[in-house]
């Protein structure tokens, strides 16, 4: 997958003549002024193959502050041991006071709802479509037991587990038989 | 940071009540731009139009006259290229049987109309930056389901 998308970077930019390097599959740094012309033309190109251009620096920092969160709550073995404010300074280097700040400005919300917002979303996905009990689910989730798992599902969705979970079922079931 | 200001759909049939949705939208931080239509029949003829642009996020009244919101809800999710709309559904009725209903049809939000315009004002912003998350974030849409 990197490789084919790499591939098709180096192609399409090269194509644009454009002085560029890639820095990661997701990060390319471009040498030279754009004329809106060439950014419209970048954009409208990328876009073809389902590549949305992230064009400054501040908004790429919060994209990668989401991208590191969103990896630290899929997988549990990422889980940091230090605190996340910590973890994130140091992984994005910057400090955690002008990320946070940066984060609340465009997105929002603050980095502990994003945070939260994430695990209850990754918490919908298991109780919709595995068998794991709601003991399990908070055990990889990391909350320290299933009732606060419970509590944070209920105050941020208005919902609890068990009527969400009916819910979901209900209009998959009205769906198959429409 | 400039954003585009977040585009609101209101379909209601209480002028007082777009007119108070208006003034909270006005007071909370977040940049918006708001729409009213006054009833279920003017709402699917705005949303059917072509070249439409289509809102951030629909706030829908359950009782309206000619159409109903539910009726409103059903037909939106029917339509192809509807069925993704954010729609956020507001009623008088706190009842769980109501609420579960209503998520069953294919609601993201069901709103419990609040009586004084301050907890109308938390409540509405809760709304649009919880629905901005699901827009910006990839989360799927399918498990957009607040309660509030």
């Amino acid at each position: 997958m990197n490789v084919i998308c790499k591939k098709m970077l180096n192609d399409q930019l090269s194509k644009m003549n454009m002085n560029y390097e890639l820095l990661s599959v997701n990060e390319i740094k471009i040498r030279e002024e754009l004329s809106t012309q060439q950014i419209k033309e970048l954009n409208s190109t990328l876009k073809e193959y389902g590549i949305e251009v992230i064009e400054n620096q501040k908004n790429a920092l919060v994209q990668k502050t989401k991208d590191t969160i969103v990896d630290m709550v899929y997988n549990e073995d990422n889980l940091p041991a230090v605190k996340i404010s910590s973890y994130l300074a140091d992984k994005l280097n910057h400090s955690y006071g002008y990320i946070a700040n940066l984060f609340s400005e465009v997105t929002y919300t603050s980095i502990e709802n994003f945070i939260i917002l994430q695990k209850i979303e990754r918490a919908k996905h298991m109780i919709t479509n595995s068998d794991l009990t709601l003991t399990e689910i908070s055990h990889k989730l990391n909350y320290s037991s299933v009732s606060h798992l419970s509590n944070q599902f209920k105050k941020t969705t208005g919902l609890s587990p068990s009527v969400f979970q009916k819910i979901i079922v209900k209009r998959r079931n009205s769906a198959a038989n429409s | 940071m400039q954003h585009d200001p977040l585009f609101i759909l209101l379909a209601d049939d209480d002028e007082d009540d777009r007119l108070f949705f208006k003034e909270a939208f006005d007071e909370i931080k977040m940049k918006t731009k708001v729409h009213t239509v006054n009833d279920g029949v003017e709402l699917m003829k705005y949303l059917n139009s072509k070249d439409v642009v289509l809102p951030h996020i629909l706030f829908l009244d359950l009782n309206m006259p000619l159409k109903s919101g539910l009726e409103c809800l059903k037909e939106i999710r029917e339509t192809k290229a509807l069925k993704d709309l954010s729609v956020a559904i507001y009623s008088t009725s706190g009842s769980e049987e109501d609420i579960e209903k209503t998520f069953v049809k294919g609601a993201n939000v069901y709103i419990k109309k609040p009586n004084d315009f301050s907890t109308l004002k938390r409540v509405l912003s809760e709304v649009i930056s919880i629905n901005w998350q699901y827009h910006t974030s990839g989360l799927n849409k399918e498990n957009f389901l607040l309660s509030i």
